[in-house]
């Protein structure tokens, strides 16, 4: 009975997947130098392990959008992995708080060269609303060096996704 | 005028009242609430010395009258006050987290361990009182080991798992460490704090338009929420008066965030019992819901549009594209519903999994919806209704098996209900002016707003300066209470089920970590 009315349910949604944004390019604020083949290699596929450090979940709301069917990231060659030892870039939200300081060095310090971070979200690009405290270490890049930062509050999946690109693909 | 006991209760706006005991009969009045079937919503801590006072300990207590706000006066020489988590023990945390932030102490207190203190910040350090320096450039956290004595569980074959606080998936961090025997969780001890980034001094000084802002922030995904309790605090404490249509609009808005997230949830919980389906097809319509909410108000999660006085935005002409969407979802969910009611794998796993029972739900103050799912009957909008709730005639969702299964059909239900309440909304949408300014402030004043969001009661207590600048402002999210929860709610179940109880709570760490 199940079965049947799941099935019917997927042909009559039919696909939703839509295409693609560009990389924004403008988003990137390192440039790393990298062997040619590698970057051939990341251009197809990239593992993403997402560490929250401080955030108030408004960006991890767009995380999860962007599993929506719609984006088909999967598609694209994007996959969120569970171990820091098996990804390429490390997104990061949030100020990062004092007390998660260290368990953000040590999940970008487990991840294997070459490794790209990807800073979501005002309070990751400049600390936001939150700013510098004694709670506080502000913005990603006061503890970790960061690639690509993706402003807004919280950014749009499509925004995350053309930061992500940028980390990685088009345009190297 | 109504009374606790003995206590005279001082009305302070709609269902609000002021209490204010001397410190040693806060446990008298405490018991008085208990025995008539209350509970305690919040408790934190203020330094009032620049106001030629000590400190001062407040709590928040739900009652047959509404939300009773009790202020102590604390000893400026020592701090201290009466625990009450032996009358109310989800007073625990919130008593650790204001020794942690204040140094006011809970005497007599069973748990004196840290809570909110990890290594930022030192013992005789207490960032909320008035003399920290908050600014002040700090060494680097690593310099230290963090010690926290977890409860220890022996026996042949007992052993632990360490789990965060970075997580395997996208949620937020926290540290769960469960005692198992084979695959059985015998106890789970939950430590949190991480994300702890210095919320409630940052309002500190902060214009009240700009902590509106702030306070939508303390979690993300109840941002309506925080911002209508906060602004309905400010607009106590300045004593405003907010034009109809706006007080319609924020209805609106939380109604809408409800949808949202229990979309979200639903999906979640199918995808935690292997049924990626339920994934795809809730999180499609969540999408849809986020980009009508982006073009009709500007922003997918609704921020920033509650402000003090009113709301930023108003409703175009496109309440119909988003009554035609309300109709839509009502059919799509109930065929989702379908599906989830005839799935045998999804039946078993949702069914007896990760109980809370009434009588334990009631005991340690289970609230907001999964309290709803172990028959604890309260909900703001049905009881103590807030204008517009008043004229809405909200029904309210509860089940009494205290399950995975339980918690998902409140969701469904509630679910169903917002989109009508949204239609209702609507149609019923009084006309006229979205905001008002709010009067000048020169002189010290309180406020509380009080707001059932999706999760739960999101209060928010606000103190205003002389100068019309924020003094001290708490947000107490409910998953202060609800947590505690959780690791009852483990207790037997196996370890391969704990992210499905888990996401069946799915509650906050950044509204309790602050």
């Amino acid at each position: 009975m199940a079965t049947r009315l799941i099935l019917q349910k997927i042909f009559k949604t039919g696909f939703v997947s839509e295409p693609a944004p560009a990389a924004d390019l403008s988003l990137r604020v390192r440039e790393q130098d990298l062997q040619a083949d590698i970057l051939k290699v990341f251009g197809q596929a990239v593992a993403i392990r997402h560490v929250d450090a401080g955030s108030c979940n408004g960006c991890e709301l767009e995380i999860h959008a962007l599993n929506s069917p719609q984006y088909n990231i999967e598609g694209l060659g994007v996959k969120f992995a569970a171990s820091p030892r098996h990804v390429d870039v490390l997104l990061v939200t949030g100020p990062v708080s004092r007390n998660l300081e260290t368990a953000l060095r040590r999940t970008y310090e487990a991840i294997p060269e070459p490794k790209w971070v990807v800073a979501l979200g005002d309070c990751g690009c400049t600390g936001g609303i939150f700013g510098e405290s004694y709670a506080s270490c502000g913005r990603v890049a006061n503890v970790i060096p960061v690639d690509v930062e993706v402003p807004g509050c919280p950014p749009t999946a499509t925004a995350l996704l053309q930061g992500i690109l940028a980390a990685v693909g088009g345009g190297r | 005028m109504s009374k606790i006991g003995d206590w005279d209760l001082e009305p302070q706006g709609s269902h609000v009242w002021r209490v204010g005991p001397e410190v040693g009969q806060l446990p008298a009045l405490a018991r008085e609430v208990k025995e008539a079937g209350g509970q305690l919503v919040a408790l934190w801590g203020s330094d009032d010395r620049h106001l030629d006072a000590g400190y001062a300990i407040h709590a928040a207590f739900m009652t047959a009258v509404g939300l009773v706000w009790a202020t102590c006066a604390v000893s400026a020489e020592t701090p201290a006050y009466p625990d009450l988590a032996v009358i109310f023990p989800q007073a625990d945390r919130m008593q650790r987290a204001t020794f942690d932030l204040l140094g006011i102490k809970a005497e007599g207190a069973a748990d004196q361990r840290k809570w909110l203190r990890h290594n930022a910040w030192n013992a005789d350090e207490f960032p909320l009182r008035k003399d920290y320096n908050a600014v002040a450039p700090r060494a680097s956290a690593l310099a230290a080991v963090d010690g926290y004595p977890f409860i220890r569980v022996d026996g042949d074959g007992v052993h632990e798992i360490p789990v965060g606080p970075v997580h395997a998936g996208t949620i937020e961090p926290g540290h769960f460490r469960f005692s198992i025997i084979g695959d059985r969780v015998l106890k789970l001890e939950q430590r949190l704090g991480y994300t702890h980034k210095g919320t409630e001094k940052r309002f500190e000084g902060m214009d009240p338009d700009v902590g509106a802002k702030l306070a939508g922030r303390v979690s993300g995904d109840s941002h309506s929420a925080f911002a209508w309790a906060y602004c309905m605090a400010v607009e106590a404490a300045a004593g405003a008066q907010v034009p109809e249509r706006a007080l319609w609009l924020r209805a609106l808005f939380l109604e809408m965030e409800r949808v949202a997230n229990h979309l979200g949830d639903l999906g979640y919980m199918g995808n935690d019992v292997a049924l990626a389906f339920a994934l795809n097809q809730f999180w499609k319509l969540k999408e849809e819901w986020l980009r009508l909410s982006a073009k009709m108000f500007g922003h997918r999660y609704l921020f920033d549009c509650i402000a003090p006085g009113g709301v930023a935005v108003d409703l175009g002409d496109d309440g119909y594209d988003l009554n035609r969407m309300a109709h839509r979802l009502d059919d799509e969910v109930a065929g989702l519903k379908h599906v989830y009611d005839e799935h045998a794998t999804l039946q078993d796993r949702f069914s007896n999994t990760g109980i809370c029972k009434p009588s334990l739900a009631a005991k340690l103050g289970l609230t907001g919806l999964a309290g709803r799912a172990s028959a604890q009957a309260w909900d703001a909008r049905v009881q103590f209704p807030q204008a517009p709730y008043d004229r809405l005639d909200v029904n309210m969702a509860t089940q009494r098996r205290g399950d995975c299964l339980a918690r998902a059909e409140v969701r469904f239900a509630e679910l169903h209900e917002s989109l009508r309440l949204i239609r209702d909304i609507l149609k019923r949408m009084p006309a006229g002016p979205i905001r008002v300014a709010l009067p000048a402030i020169t002189e010290v004043r309180e406020g509380l707003g009080w707001v059932e969001g999706w999760r739960g009661e999101v209060v928010v207590a606000v103190r205003i300066g002389a100068d019309g600048k924020l003094d001290r402002v708490h947000p107490h999210d409910p998953s202060w209470q609800n947590w505690p929860l959780l690791e009852v709610g483990i207790l037997g179940n196996i370890v391969p089920d704990f992210p499905l109880i888990n996401k069946s709570f799915n509650l906050s760490y950044s509204g309790q970590d602050l």
